[in-house]
């Protein structure tokens, strides 16, 4: 991998990492608004599917993680594991995608 | 007071006697030429000017000749071993090929474009460049920050605070021309980006410099540089 992608991954981990902040509050403060007076998941559902925004922002949650955890992990696996190389790079996208997908069938499954 | 010294991969225990203003490498001194001709250890200047004399002190990066016993023992103990991420070549004695090596390949090295034939550059004393290359520019090179590093331990390829400190101290200096062939040598996954922030090269510095603080402004140079293009 060139310094350049390097330099673009630790970019696109610091850029995630923000979006992932304001995300993480909106969820805590729409989970704890959302259940104060308690909730069955019948009337969560009722409230959360169809709507368009809810879907865009937490399909938005899930490309930030998709894109910030595996980018996080890789000095975690060079410093602790010595894995270095290809071999921990594509290891890494497939964590990715499987990140991506389970995020995202979250997300259809309450959203959609 | 009892001495610990690391001798290859043991430790040796020698007993000195206690001395008004004593420092670590009086200390180590004493032992070399009174209990045992054989210890191999480095130093020159023994007033914090050389930075040869570094050594681990009760598990922490010093200059020995600064280093009076009395700040640092404890329970009558010490205990006094080479630099931490360095090859030992013998006893105290670290091979600091590496540790310069890197220097290089942080691009260390001034690079200006002007002759002797030409007029001085003027480089007002107040400038912000200036005052950032002021910060950092009175590094002896000791080693301490290096040894102090956890990730020069967990990845043996980081340049390291020294290094990165000096690439930032060019990376200011207005007269040299070669800045962004030194960020590409500091953007990858050995350079600036490594950096954990842990700051223990700051908190160890000898000199009191903040090599954090100048990786700090790497990484927002070489973050810049992408964004416009150049990198």
């Amino acid at each position: 991998m060139t310094y350049k992608t390097q330099a673009r991954l630790w970019i696109a981990q610091r850029a995630s990492a923000a979006v992932l902040a304001f995300c993480v509050v909106v969820h805590l403060v729409t989970i704890i608004y959302a259940v104060r007076n308690g909730l069955t998941a019948t009337e969560i559902l009722g409230r959360t599917r169809g709507s368009v925004a809810w879907f865009a922002f937490y399909s938005l949650f899930v490309l930030a993680v998709t894109v910030h955890a595996p980018i996080g992990l890789r000095p975690v696996l060079s410093e602790w594991l010595g894995w270095r190389g290809k071999s921990r790079d594509a290891a890494l996208l497939v964590f990715a995608a499987f990140l991506a997908w389970a995020g995202m069938r979250a997300v259809l499954g309450v959203f959609a | 007071m009892k001495v610990s010294v690391k001798r290859g991969d043991s430790f040796q225990e020698y007993e000195v006697p206690r001395q008004a203003s004593q420092t670590v490498l009086d200390v180590v001194m004493y032992i070399q030429r009174v209990l045992d001709p054989t210890l191999a250890y480095r130093y020159a200047c023994r007033v914090g000017m050389c930075g040869s004399c570094a050594m681990m002190v009760n598990g922490v990066p010093r200059w020995t000749c600064r280093t009076h016993v009395d700040r640092v023992i404890e329970k009558d103990a010490l205990t006094v071993a080479p630099l931490r991420n360095l090859p030992v070549i013998r006893d105290l004695v670290t091979d600091m090929r590496e540790f310069f090596d890197k220097w290089a390949r942080a691009k260390g090295q001034f690079s200006g474009s002007q002759t002797r034939s030409d007029e001085f550059e003027r480089v007002p004393p107040q400038s912000e460049p200036r005052q950032l290359a002021d910060a950092g520019i009175e590094c002896i090179g000791c080693g301490v920050c290096y040894a102090a590093c956890d990730v020069v331990k967990w990845n043996p390829q980081y340049l390291g605070p020294a290094a990165l400190n000096r690439a930032w101290t060019l990376v200011n200096d207005v007269r040299d021309r070669s800045g962004l062939e030194r960020l590409r040598a500091v953007s990858g996954d050995a350079g600036c980006l490594a950096c954990h922030s842990h700051v223990s090269c700051t908190e160890r510095c000898p000199k009191h410099l903040s090599p954090t603080a100048a990786i700090a402004g790497l990484k927002r140079a070489v973050t810049k540089a992408v964004l416009q293009g150049d990198l």
